[in-house]
Protein backbone atom coordinates (compact mmCIF):
# COMPACT_ATOMS: atom_id res chain seq x y z
CA UNK A 1 0.00 0.00 0.00
CA UNK A 2 3.03 2.60 0.91
CA UNK A 3 4.46 1.84 -2.82
CA UNK A 4 5.59 4.89 -4.62
CA UNK A 5 2.42 5.36 -7.11
CA UNK A 6 4.95 4.82 -10.06
CA UNK A 7 3.05 4.26 -13.04
CA UNK A 8 1.00 7.98 -12.20
CA UNK A 9 4.69 9.03 -11.83
CA UNK A 10 5.53 8.09 -15.45
CA UNK A 11 2.52 9.23 -17.22
CA UNK A 12 3.18 12.71 -15.47
CA UNK A 13 6.73 12.36 -16.23
CA UNK A 14 5.40 12.18 -20.05
CA UNK A 15 3.65 15.25 -19.83
CA UNK A 16 7.07 16.98 -18.04
CA UNK A 17 9.08 15.43 -21.00
CA UNK A 18 6.31 17.30 -23.77
CA UNK A 19 6.79 20.22 -22.32
CA UNK A 20 10.83 19.76 -22.49
CA UNK A 21 10.54 19.31 -26.12
CA UNK A 22 7.98 22.41 -26.42
CA UNK A 23 11.27 24.56 -24.36
CA UNK A 24 13.99 22.80 -27.43
CA UNK A 25 11.68 23.42 -29.68
CA UNK A 26 11.20 27.07 -28.99
CA UNK A 27 14.99 26.90 -28.28
CA UNK A 28 15.67 25.86 -31.52
CA UNK A 29 13.49 28.31 -34.07
CA UNK A 30 14.68 31.01 -32.28
CA UNK A 31 17.64 30.48 -32.76
CA UNK A 32 17.41 29.99 -36.27
CA UNK A 33 15.47 32.77 -36.30
CA UNK A 34 18.14 35.29 -34.71
CA UNK A 35 21.68 33.55 -34.70
CA UNK A 36 20.73 31.34 -37.93
CA UNK A 37 21.96 29.05 -36.01
CA UNK A 38 19.45 26.40 -34.68
CA UNK A 39 22.34 24.77 -32.12
CA UNK A 40 22.94 28.19 -30.41
CA UNK A 41 19.37 28.46 -29.74
CA UNK A 42 18.99 24.93 -28.82
CA UNK A 43 22.36 25.44 -26.18
CA UNK A 44 20.99 28.75 -25.08
CA UNK A 45 17.58 27.43 -23.85
CA UNK A 46 19.57 24.29 -22.32
CA UNK A 47 21.26 27.06 -20.36
CA UNK A 48 18.67 28.47 -19.05
CA UNK A 49 16.41 25.83 -18.27
CA UNK A 50 19.79 24.21 -16.18
CA UNK A 51 20.52 27.29 -14.43
CA UNK A 52 16.57 27.89 -13.52
CA UNK A 53 16.30 24.03 -12.07
CA UNK A 54 19.69 24.16 -10.08
CA UNK A 55 17.98 26.98 -8.21
CA UNK A 56 14.67 25.59 -8.27
CA UNK A 57 16.71 22.35 -6.74
CA UNK A 58 18.95 23.45 -4.67
CA UNK A 59 16.54 26.95 -3.08
CA UNK A 60 13.61 26.70 -4.50
CA UNK A 61 12.37 25.51 -0.62
CA UNK A 62 13.94 28.31 1.17
CA UNK A 63 12.77 30.60 -1.35
CA UNK A 64 8.81 29.46 -1.69
CA UNK A 65 8.85 29.07 2.60
CA UNK A 66 10.65 33.32 2.39
CA UNK A 67 8.22 34.52 -0.39
CA UNK A 68 4.92 33.62 1.85
CA UNK A 69 6.71 35.02 4.90
CA UNK A 70 6.36 31.08 6.94
CA UNK A 71 7.56 30.60 10.25
CA UNK A 72 9.10 27.75 12.04
CA UNK A 73 7.17 26.08 14.67
CA UNK A 74 8.54 23.35 17.65
CA UNK A 75 6.53 20.67 19.42
CA UNK A 76 5.20 23.21 22.08
CA UNK A 77 4.36 26.01 19.80
CA UNK A 78 1.30 23.90 18.52
CA UNK A 79 1.60 20.29 19.87
CA UNK A 80 -1.64 19.12 18.41
CA UNK A 81 -0.42 20.50 14.97
CA UNK A 82 2.88 18.67 15.77
CA UNK A 83 0.89 15.53 16.65
CA UNK A 84 -0.90 15.58 13.84
CA UNK A 85 1.46 15.84 11.42
CA UNK A 86 3.26 13.14 13.25
CA UNK A 87 0.01 10.88 13.10
CA UNK A 88 0.21 11.36 8.92
CA UNK A 89 4.24 10.77 8.72
CA UNK A 90 3.50 7.51 10.84
CA UNK A 91 0.10 6.64 8.39
CA UNK A 92 2.00 7.58 5.22
CA UNK A 93 5.57 5.90 6.21
CA UNK A 94 7.77 8.92 5.69
CA UNK A 95 11.09 8.14 7.20
CA UNK A 96 11.39 11.53 8.40
CA UNK A 97 9.37 14.42 10.22
CA UNK A 98 8.65 17.27 8.15
CA UNK A 99 9.05 20.53 10.16
CA UNK A 100 6.38 22.19 10.40
CA UNK A 101 5.65 26.72 9.23
CA UNK A 102 2.81 28.80 10.26
CA UNK A 103 1.92 31.52 7.82
CA UNK A 104 0.22 34.01 9.53
CA UNK A 105 -2.95 34.50 7.12
CA UNK A 106 -6.52 34.55 7.65
CA UNK A 107 -6.77 32.71 4.74
CA UNK A 108 -7.13 29.25 4.87
CA UNK A 109 -4.59 27.14 2.95
CA UNK A 110 -1.46 24.59 3.68
CA UNK A 111 1.05 23.85 1.11
CA UNK A 112 3.75 21.12 1.29
CA UNK A 113 8.13 21.72 0.08
CA UNK A 114 10.82 19.19 -0.18
CA UNK A 115 12.59 17.90 -3.06
CA UNK A 116 13.57 15.17 -0.56
CA UNK A 117 10.95 13.44 1.48
CA UNK A 118 13.81 13.09 4.06
CA UNK A 119 14.02 16.53 4.47
CA UNK A 120 10.33 18.06 3.70
CA UNK A 121 7.75 21.02 5.61
CA UNK A 122 4.47 21.30 5.80
CA UNK A 123 3.15 25.47 5.90
CA UNK A 124 -0.27 25.98 6.97
CA UNK A 125 -1.60 29.22 7.59
CA UNK A 126 -3.23 30.14 11.21
CA UNK A 127 -6.58 30.60 9.76
CA UNK A 128 -6.93 27.03 9.10
CA UNK A 129 -5.75 26.43 12.58
CA UNK A 130 -8.21 28.69 13.81
CA UNK A 131 -11.05 27.15 11.52
CA UNK A 132 -10.56 23.56 11.04
CA UNK A 133 -11.12 20.66 13.94
CA UNK A 134 -9.03 18.24 14.66
CA UNK A 135 -10.23 15.21 11.87
CA UNK A 136 -10.48 18.30 9.37
CA UNK A 137 -7.10 19.70 10.02
CA UNK A 138 -5.90 15.79 9.75
CA UNK A 139 -7.08 15.47 6.43
CA UNK A 140 -5.12 18.76 4.93
CA UNK A 141 -1.84 17.56 6.48
CA UNK A 142 -2.46 14.00 4.63
CA UNK A 143 -3.17 15.81 1.97
CA UNK A 144 0.25 17.96 2.26
CA UNK A 145 1.97 14.25 3.38
CA UNK A 146 1.00 12.73 0.10
CA UNK A 147 1.85 15.73 -1.99
CA UNK A 148 5.79 14.81 0.05
CA UNK A 149 5.26 11.11 -0.44
CA UNK A 150 4.94 10.91 -3.78
CA UNK A 151 6.97 13.30 -4.55
CA UNK A 152 4.86 15.67 -6.28
CA UNK A 153 7.09 18.82 -4.72
CA UNK A 154 10.03 18.28 -6.99
CA UNK A 155 7.39 17.05 -9.40
CA UNK A 156 5.84 20.38 -9.94
CA UNK A 157 8.83 22.17 -9.17
CA UNK A 158 10.75 21.30 -12.17
CA UNK A 159 7.65 21.28 -14.48
CA UNK A 160 7.19 25.03 -13.12
CA UNK A 161 10.94 26.15 -13.54
CA UNK A 162 10.26 24.81 -17.62
CA UNK A 163 7.18 26.56 -17.33
CA UNK A 164 8.89 29.67 -16.12
CA UNK A 165 11.98 29.45 -18.81
CA UNK A 166 9.29 28.75 -21.15
CA UNK A 167 7.36 31.81 -20.76
CA UNK A 168 10.66 33.59 -20.01
CA UNK A 169 12.05 32.98 -23.49
CA UNK A 170 9.44 33.83 -25.30
CA UNK A 171 8.57 36.79 -23.65
CA UNK A 172 12.16 38.32 -24.18
CA UNK A 173 12.14 36.66 -27.81
CA UNK A 174 8.81 38.67 -28.82
CA UNK A 175 10.72 41.88 -27.34
CA UNK A 176 13.54 41.58 -29.11
CA UNK A 177 11.27 41.00 -32.59
CA UNK A 178 9.09 44.06 -32.09
CA UNK A 179 11.94 45.88 -30.93
CA UNK A 180 15.83 44.74 -32.35
CA UNK A 181 14.23 43.79 -35.91
CA UNK A 182 17.44 45.43 -37.35
CA UNK A 183 19.80 42.97 -36.52
CA UNK A 184 17.69 39.98 -38.25
CA UNK A 185 16.99 42.10 -41.48
CA UNK A 186 20.94 42.93 -41.85
CA UNK A 187 21.56 39.17 -41.51
CA UNK A 188 18.96 38.21 -43.96
CA UNK A 189 20.02 39.72 -46.90
CA UNK A 190 23.24 37.96 -46.70
CA UNK A 191 22.16 34.56 -45.57
CA UNK A 192 19.63 35.25 -49.07
CA UNK A 193 16.82 33.82 -47.72
CA UNK A 194 13.37 32.78 -49.46
CA UNK A 195 10.64 30.40 -48.74
CA UNK A 196 12.31 29.06 -46.25
CA UNK A 197 12.98 31.99 -44.44
CA UNK A 198 9.60 32.63 -43.95
CA UNK A 199 8.40 29.49 -42.96
CA UNK A 200 10.93 30.18 -40.22
CA UNK A 201 9.73 32.99 -39.41
CA UNK A 202 6.02 31.99 -39.09
CA UNK A 203 7.09 28.94 -36.70
CA UNK A 204 9.12 31.16 -34.38
CA UNK A 205 6.45 33.25 -33.99
CA UNK A 206 3.70 30.36 -33.35
CA UNK A 207 5.75 29.16 -31.16
CA UNK A 208 6.50 31.84 -29.40
CA UNK A 209 2.69 32.58 -29.15
CA UNK A 210 1.56 29.00 -28.32
CA UNK A 211 4.11 27.67 -26.63
CA UNK A 212 3.88 29.40 -22.88
CA UNK A 213 -0.26 28.74 -23.74
CA UNK A 214 0.92 24.96 -24.57
CA UNK A 215 2.90 24.62 -21.06
CA UNK A 216 0.72 26.17 -18.89
CA UNK A 217 -2.02 23.58 -20.39
CA UNK A 218 0.26 20.75 -19.76
CA UNK A 219 1.73 21.93 -16.45
CA UNK A 220 -2.27 22.72 -14.83
CA UNK A 221 -3.27 18.81 -16.30
CA UNK A 222 -0.30 17.67 -14.21
CA UNK A 223 -1.06 19.51 -11.28
CA UNK A 224 -4.40 18.56 -11.41
CA UNK A 225 -3.58 14.56 -11.49
CA UNK A 226 -1.60 15.16 -8.88
CA UNK A 227 -4.10 16.74 -6.46
CA UNK A 228 -6.70 14.09 -7.14
CA UNK A 229 -4.15 11.55 -5.93
CA UNK A 230 -3.20 13.69 -2.97
CA UNK A 231 -6.75 13.53 -2.02
CA UNK A 232 -7.09 10.25 -2.77
CA UNK A 233 -3.69 9.18 -0.90
CA UNK A 234 -5.01 11.44 2.44
CA UNK A 235 -8.17 9.56 2.64
CA UNK A 236 -6.16 6.02 2.80
CA UNK A 237 -3.61 8.03 5.75
CA UNK A 238 -6.72 9.11 7.48
CA UNK A 239 -8.96 6.36 6.92
CA UNK A 240 -11.66 9.14 7.45
CA UNK A 241 -12.29 10.81 3.75
CA UNK A 242 -15.32 13.02 5.52
CA UNK A 243 -12.27 14.78 7.20
CA UNK A 244 -10.98 16.53 4.15
CA UNK A 245 -14.33 17.04 2.51
CA UNK A 246 -15.93 19.24 5.08
CA UNK A 247 -12.26 20.86 5.23
CA UNK A 248 -12.28 21.44 1.48
CA UNK A 249 -15.91 22.48 2.88
CA UNK A 250 -15.01 25.28 5.23
CA UNK A 251 -11.64 26.45 2.61
CA UNK A 252 -14.62 26.94 -0.20
CA UNK A 253 -16.60 28.92 1.90
CA UNK A 254 -14.14 31.12 3.00
CA UNK A 255 -13.96 34.45 0.89
CA UNK A 256 -10.21 35.77 2.38
CA UNK A 257 -7.73 35.67 -0.29
CA UNK A 258 -4.00 34.87 0.58
CA UNK A 259 -1.55 37.31 0.68
CA UNK A 260 1.77 35.78 -0.42
CA UNK A 261 0.56 33.30 -2.96
CA UNK A 262 1.56 33.72 -6.82
CA UNK A 263 0.97 32.02 -9.87
CA UNK A 264 4.58 30.23 -9.69
CA UNK A 265 3.47 28.53 -6.37
CA UNK A 266 -0.11 28.23 -7.04
CA UNK A 267 -0.18 24.23 -7.18
CA UNK A 268 1.73 23.64 -3.87
CA UNK A 269 -1.42 24.98 -1.91
CA UNK A 270 -4.66 22.46 -1.23
CA UNK A 271 -6.78 24.31 -2.74
CA UNK A 272 -6.16 26.95 -5.62
CA UNK A 273 -5.58 30.59 -4.00
CA UNK A 274 -6.69 31.92 -6.67
CA UNK A 275 -9.61 30.59 -7.27
CA UNK A 276 -12.70 33.02 -7.71
CA UNK A 277 -15.85 32.43 -6.21
CA UNK A 278 -18.88 30.91 -8.38
CA UNK A 279 -16.28 30.08 -11.19
CA UNK A 280 -15.82 26.42 -11.01
CA UNK A 281 -15.94 26.21 -14.74
CA UNK A 282 -12.72 26.29 -15.85
CA UNK A 283 -11.11 22.94 -15.62
CA UNK A 284 -8.53 23.64 -18.25
CA UNK A 285 -6.66 26.03 -17.04
CA UNK A 286 -7.03 25.62 -13.27
CA UNK A 287 -3.79 24.00 -11.42
CA UNK A 288 -7.13 22.32 -9.03
CA UNK A 289 -10.01 20.48 -9.33
CA UNK A 290 -13.28 22.14 -8.70
CA UNK A 291 -13.55 21.85 -5.25
CA UNK A 292 -16.86 21.19 -5.20
CA UNK A 293 -16.24 18.24 -7.65
CA UNK A 294 -13.51 16.74 -4.65
CA UNK A 295 -15.29 17.26 -1.92
CA UNK A 296 -18.58 15.07 -3.86
CA UNK A 297 -15.93 12.41 -5.04
CA UNK A 298 -14.46 12.10 -0.90
CA UNK A 299 -18.06 12.12 0.34
CA UNK A 300 -18.89 8.81 -1.81
CA UNK A 301 -16.27 6.83 -0.93
CA UNK A 302 -17.92 3.78 0.78
CA UNK A 303 -13.93 2.92 2.27
CA UNK A 304 -10.90 4.44 2.82
CA UNK A 305 -8.62 2.67 0.12
CA UNK A 306 -7.78 3.67 -3.53
CA UNK A 307 -10.04 1.39 -5.09
CA UNK A 308 -12.91 3.30 -3.29
CA UNK A 309 -11.71 6.38 -4.24
CA UNK A 310 -11.60 5.13 -8.10
CA UNK A 311 -15.04 4.26 -7.83
CA UNK A 312 -16.63 7.48 -6.56
CA UNK A 313 -14.35 9.40 -8.87
CA UNK A 314 -16.36 7.55 -11.80
CA UNK A 315 -19.73 8.01 -10.17
CA UNK A 316 -19.60 11.64 -9.35
CA UNK A 317 -17.70 12.29 -12.53
CA UNK A 318 -19.63 9.83 -14.99
CA UNK A 319 -16.66 9.20 -16.78
CA UNK A 320 -15.09 5.31 -17.10
CA UNK A 321 -11.97 7.65 -16.76
CA UNK A 322 -8.93 5.67 -14.36
CA UNK A 323 -7.77 8.27 -11.99
CA UNK A 324 -5.60 5.95 -10.03
CA UNK A 325 -3.46 3.71 -11.85
CA UNK A 326 -5.02 0.32 -11.68
CA UNK A 327 -0.81 -1.19 -10.28
CA UNK A 328 -1.69 1.42 -7.47
CA UNK A 329 -5.19 0.08 -6.78
CA UNK A 330 -4.32 -3.22 -6.04
CA UNK A 331 -1.15 -2.85 -4.44
CA UNK A 332 -2.92 -0.82 -2.06
CA UNK A 333 -5.66 -3.32 -1.07
CA UNK A 334 -8.87 -2.79 0.88
CA UNK A 335 -9.14 -0.37 4.13
CA UNK A 336 -11.93 0.68 6.02
CA UNK A 337 -13.42 3.48 6.92
CA UNK A 338 -12.84 4.59 10.80
CA UNK A 339 -15.14 6.56 13.05
CA UNK A 340 -14.93 10.29 13.53
CA UNK A 341 -12.32 11.38 16.60
CA UNK A 342 -13.86 10.92 19.61
CA UNK A 343 -15.51 13.03 21.06
CA UNK A 344 -12.51 14.96 23.53
CA UNK A 345 -10.31 16.77 20.85
CA UNK A 346 -13.84 17.96 19.35
CA UNK A 347 -14.12 20.10 22.62
CA UNK A 348 -11.57 22.06 21.71
CA UNK A 349 -13.99 24.68 20.18
CA UNK A 350 -12.94 26.78 17.58
CA UNK A 351 -13.58 30.22 20.20
CA UNK A 352 -10.42 28.11 21.96
CA UNK A 353 -8.79 27.35 18.76
CA UNK A 354 -8.72 31.11 18.04
CA UNK A 355 -6.91 31.67 21.22
CA UNK A 356 -4.27 28.84 20.47
CA UNK A 357 -3.18 30.24 17.39
CA UNK A 358 -3.14 33.73 18.63
CA UNK A 359 -1.31 32.72 21.39
CA UNK A 360 1.13 30.88 18.86
CA UNK A 361 1.51 34.01 17.03
CA UNK A 362 2.09 36.27 19.86
CA UNK A 363 4.51 34.14 20.87
CA UNK A 364 6.33 33.32 17.59
CA UNK A 365 6.45 37.16 17.66
CA UNK A 366 8.24 37.40 20.68
CA UNK A 367 5.57 39.14 22.56
CA UNK A 368 5.84 38.89 26.21
CA UNK A 369 3.00 37.55 28.32
CA UNK A 370 2.55 38.62 31.27
CA UNK A 371 -0.92 37.67 33.71
CA UNK A 372 -2.67 40.15 35.64
CA UNK A 373 -3.58 38.82 38.81
CA UNK A 374 -7.14 39.95 37.81
CA UNK A 375 -6.96 37.39 34.88
CA UNK A 376 -5.94 39.97 32.18
CA UNK A 377 -3.01 38.58 29.65
CA UNK A 378 -1.00 41.73 28.89
CA UNK A 379 0.59 41.49 25.58
CA UNK A 380 4.25 43.16 25.42
CA UNK A 381 6.10 43.84 22.21
CA UNK A 382 10.35 42.90 22.01
CA UNK A 383 10.96 46.23 22.20
CA UNK A 384 9.22 47.06 25.62
CA UNK A 385 12.13 48.29 28.13
CA UNK A 386 10.18 49.73 31.22
CA UNK A 387 10.44 47.58 34.32
CA UNK A 388 6.80 47.44 34.79
CA UNK A 389 3.67 47.87 33.47
CA UNK A 390 0.51 48.75 34.97
CA UNK A 391 -2.67 46.80 34.06
CA UNK A 392 -5.42 48.72 32.06
CA UNK A 393 -7.87 46.88 33.49
CA UNK A 394 -7.70 46.83 37.18
CA UNK A 395 -4.47 49.42 37.59
CA UNK A 396 -2.19 46.40 39.49
CA UNK A 397 1.42 47.65 38.65
CA UNK A 398 2.71 43.93 37.33
CA UNK A 399 6.57 43.81 36.85
CA UNK A 400 7.70 42.49 33.39
CA UNK B 1 31.92 -27.44 -25.12
CA UNK B 2 28.56 -25.70 -25.58
CA UNK B 3 27.07 -27.91 -22.88
CA UNK B 4 29.61 -26.54 -20.52
CA UNK B 5 28.52 -23.03 -21.05
CA UNK B 6 24.69 -23.74 -20.67
CA UNK B 7 25.39 -25.65 -17.09
CA UNK B 8 27.54 -22.63 -16.29
CA UNK B 9 25.21 -20.42 -17.26
CA UNK B 10 22.15 -21.97 -15.44
CA UNK B 11 24.64 -22.05 -12.47
CA UNK B 12 24.68 -18.62 -12.91
CA UNK B 13 21.44 -17.98 -13.04
CA UNK B 14 20.80 -19.99 -10.09
CA UNK B 15 23.32 -18.05 -7.90
CA UNK B 16 21.96 -14.49 -8.81
CA UNK B 17 18.22 -15.69 -8.07
CA UNK B 18 19.77 -17.14 -4.03
CA UNK B 19 21.31 -13.71 -3.94
CA UNK B 20 18.36 -11.81 -5.19
CA UNK B 21 15.66 -13.67 -2.90
CA UNK B 22 18.20 -13.61 0.13
CA UNK B 23 18.10 -9.86 0.02
CA UNK B 24 14.69 -9.35 -0.44
CA UNK B 25 13.42 -11.57 2.26
CA UNK B 26 16.23 -10.11 4.62
CA UNK B 27 15.05 -6.45 3.44
CA UNK B 28 11.03 -7.18 4.22
CA UNK B 29 12.13 -8.85 7.84
CA UNK B 30 14.15 -5.34 8.11
CA UNK B 31 10.88 -3.61 7.26
CA UNK B 32 8.75 -5.38 9.48
CA UNK B 33 11.33 -5.54 12.40
CA UNK B 34 11.20 -1.46 11.82
CA UNK B 35 7.77 -1.06 11.72
CA UNK B 36 7.74 -2.89 14.79
CA UNK B 37 10.12 -0.56 16.57
CA UNK B 38 7.57 2.09 15.64
CA UNK B 39 4.48 0.81 17.55
CA UNK B 40 7.22 0.18 20.55
CA UNK B 41 8.06 3.64 20.68
CA UNK B 42 3.97 4.80 20.93
CA UNK B 43 3.15 2.00 23.37
CA UNK B 44 6.06 3.65 25.57
CA UNK B 45 4.78 6.98 25.25
CA UNK B 46 1.44 5.77 26.21
CA UNK B 47 2.80 4.21 29.64
CA UNK B 48 4.96 7.25 30.28
CA UNK B 49 1.86 9.41 29.72
CA UNK B 50 -0.23 7.58 32.49
CA UNK B 51 1.34 8.73 35.56
CA UNK B 52 0.88 12.52 34.60
CA UNK B 53 -2.73 11.47 33.88
CA UNK B 54 -3.06 10.11 36.69
CA UNK B 55 -1.33 12.77 38.69
CA UNK B 56 -3.93 15.33 37.20
CA UNK B 57 -6.97 13.39 37.81
CA UNK B 58 -6.69 12.45 41.48
CA UNK B 59 -7.58 15.61 43.05
CA UNK B 60 -10.77 15.76 40.55
CA UNK B 61 -11.88 12.21 40.82
CA UNK B 62 -11.83 11.33 44.19
CA UNK B 63 -14.93 8.69 43.90
CA UNK B 64 -13.60 6.98 41.07
CA UNK B 65 -10.67 4.41 42.85
CA UNK B 66 -11.43 1.78 40.99
CA UNK B 67 -11.47 3.14 37.47
CA UNK B 68 -8.03 4.58 37.90
CA UNK B 69 -6.72 1.26 39.65
CA UNK B 70 -7.69 -0.45 36.26
CA UNK B 71 -5.24 1.74 34.70
CA UNK B 72 -2.72 1.71 37.16
CA UNK B 73 -2.88 -2.23 36.89
CA UNK B 74 -3.12 -2.41 33.65
CA UNK B 75 -0.39 -0.26 32.51
CA UNK B 76 2.28 -1.92 35.13
CA UNK B 77 0.63 -5.58 33.21
CA UNK B 78 1.57 -3.99 29.99
CA UNK B 79 5.35 -2.45 30.82
CA UNK B 80 6.34 -6.21 32.16
CA UNK B 81 5.03 -7.88 28.50
CA UNK B 82 7.01 -5.28 26.81
CA UNK B 83 9.67 -7.58 25.57
CA UNK B 84 7.07 -10.71 24.65
CA UNK B 85 5.65 -11.22 21.66
CA UNK B 86 3.84 -8.54 19.42
CA UNK B 87 0.39 -11.06 19.92
CA UNK B 88 1.04 -11.01 23.58
CA UNK B 89 1.32 -7.25 23.78
CA UNK B 90 -1.87 -6.72 21.19
CA UNK B 91 -4.32 -8.08 24.08
CA UNK B 92 -2.47 -6.33 27.26
CA UNK B 93 -2.39 -3.28 25.40
CA UNK B 94 -6.22 -3.39 24.39
CA UNK B 95 -6.48 -4.50 28.33
CA UNK B 96 -4.70 -0.69 28.68
CA UNK B 97 -6.84 0.87 26.34
CA UNK B 98 -10.09 -0.43 27.70
CA UNK B 99 -9.00 0.98 31.08
CA UNK B 100 -8.16 4.24 29.61
CA UNK B 101 -11.08 4.99 27.39
CA UNK B 102 -13.52 4.05 30.41
CA UNK B 103 -11.29 6.60 32.43
CA UNK B 104 -12.04 9.09 30.03
CA UNK B 105 -15.55 8.06 29.50
CA UNK B 106 -15.78 9.26 33.77
CA UNK B 107 -14.11 12.03 33.41
CA UNK B 108 -16.67 13.81 31.09
CA UNK B 109 -19.02 13.74 34.81
CA UNK B 110 -16.36 16.32 36.28
CA UNK B 111 -16.67 19.70 34.59
CA UNK B 112 -13.68 20.96 36.56
CA UNK B 113 -11.42 18.43 35.33
CA UNK B 114 -12.29 19.13 31.98
CA UNK B 115 -11.81 22.63 31.97
CA UNK B 116 -8.29 21.81 33.30
CA UNK B 117 -5.33 22.94 30.70
CA UNK B 118 -3.46 20.27 31.98
CA UNK B 119 -6.15 17.77 31.54
CA UNK B 120 -6.99 18.69 27.90
CA UNK B 121 -3.34 18.80 26.61
CA UNK B 122 -3.09 15.21 28.75
CA UNK B 123 -6.29 13.88 26.36
CA UNK B 124 -5.05 15.67 23.17
CA UNK B 125 -1.26 13.66 23.91
CA UNK B 126 -3.40 10.44 24.57
CA UNK B 127 -5.74 10.49 21.67
CA UNK B 128 -3.02 11.03 19.09
CA UNK B 129 -0.52 8.42 21.08
CA UNK B 130 -3.93 6.17 19.89
CA UNK B 131 -4.02 7.35 16.86
CA UNK B 132 -0.41 6.76 16.45
CA UNK B 133 -0.31 3.18 17.35
CA UNK B 134 -3.71 2.48 14.87
CA UNK B 135 -1.39 4.05 12.15
CA UNK B 136 1.62 1.75 12.60
CA UNK B 137 -0.04 -0.76 13.51
CA UNK B 138 -1.48 -0.75 9.99
CA UNK B 139 1.96 0.13 8.85
CA UNK B 140 3.17 -3.04 10.82
CA UNK B 141 0.82 -5.56 9.78
CA UNK B 142 1.31 -4.31 6.29
CA UNK B 143 4.65 -5.13 6.36
CA UNK B 144 4.19 -8.30 7.65
CA UNK B 145 1.92 -9.26 5.23
CA UNK B 146 4.53 -8.69 2.48
CA UNK B 147 7.15 -10.25 4.66
CA UNK B 148 5.23 -13.68 5.47
CA UNK B 149 3.96 -14.29 1.59
CA UNK B 150 7.02 -13.70 0.51
CA UNK B 151 8.31 -16.32 2.95
CA UNK B 152 5.70 -19.13 2.01
CA UNK B 153 5.23 -18.66 -2.08
CA UNK B 154 7.49 -20.31 -4.25
CA UNK B 155 10.38 -20.31 -5.03
CA UNK B 156 11.19 -17.59 -2.21
CA UNK B 157 9.82 -20.53 0.65
CA UNK B 158 12.85 -22.80 -0.40
CA UNK B 159 15.21 -20.19 0.08
CA UNK B 160 13.29 -18.83 3.44
CA UNK B 161 13.84 -22.27 4.85
CA UNK B 162 16.90 -23.02 4.00
CA UNK B 163 17.90 -19.41 5.94
CA UNK B 164 15.77 -19.77 8.29
CA UNK B 165 13.30 -16.68 8.09
CA UNK B 166 10.23 -17.05 10.30
CA UNK B 167 6.92 -15.56 9.46
CA UNK B 168 6.07 -12.80 11.30
CA UNK B 169 3.39 -11.70 13.89
CA UNK B 170 0.44 -9.89 13.59
CA UNK B 171 -0.18 -7.10 16.09
CA UNK B 172 -3.66 -6.46 16.96
CA UNK B 173 -5.14 -4.52 19.87
CA UNK B 174 -8.80 -5.69 20.75
CA UNK B 175 -10.22 -2.97 23.14
CA UNK B 176 -12.87 -4.37 25.23
CA UNK B 177 -14.64 -1.15 24.83
CA UNK B 178 -17.95 -0.65 25.76
CA UNK B 179 -18.19 -3.86 27.31
CA UNK B 180 -19.02 -2.98 30.58
CA UNK B 181 -20.10 0.63 31.20
CA UNK B 182 -19.34 2.35 34.26
CA UNK B 183 -21.70 2.01 36.87
CA UNK B 184 -22.71 4.90 38.48
CA UNK B 185 -23.60 4.75 42.26
CA UNK B 186 -25.59 7.43 44.72
CA UNK B 187 -24.19 6.13 47.87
Amino acid sequence: MWEQVRSNQTRSAILVVWMGVLLLLLGYFLGLYFFDSSIGGLIFALILWVIMSLVAYFQGDSILLAMSGARKISRDDHPRLYNIVEEMKIASGLEAMPSIYIVDDPAMNAFATGRDPKKASVTVTSGLLQKLNRDELQGVVGHEMAHIKNRDVLLMAMCSVLLGTIVLLAWYASRFMLFGGMGRTRRSSSSGGGAGQIIIIVVAIALMILAPIMAQLIYFAVSRKREYLADASSALYTRYPDGLASALEKLAASTNQLKSANQATAPMYTVNPFRKRGRAAENLTSTHPPISERIRILRSMSGASFADYATAYQEVRHTNKVVIPAAAVAAAGTMALRAPEAEAPEKVDEVQRTRETSNLMWNLNKYNTITCACGTNLRLPPNFKLPEVRCPHCGRINPV
Amino acid sequence: MLAVWIVIGIIAILIIAFIAIYNSLVRLRNQVKNAWAQIDVQLKRRHDLIPNLMETVKGYMKHERETLEAVTKARTLAQQVASASPGERGKVEGELSSALNRLLAVAERYPDLKASQNFLALQEELASTENKISFSRQFYNDSVLNYNNKTQMFPSNVIAGMAGFKAGEFFEVTVAAEKEAPKVSFT
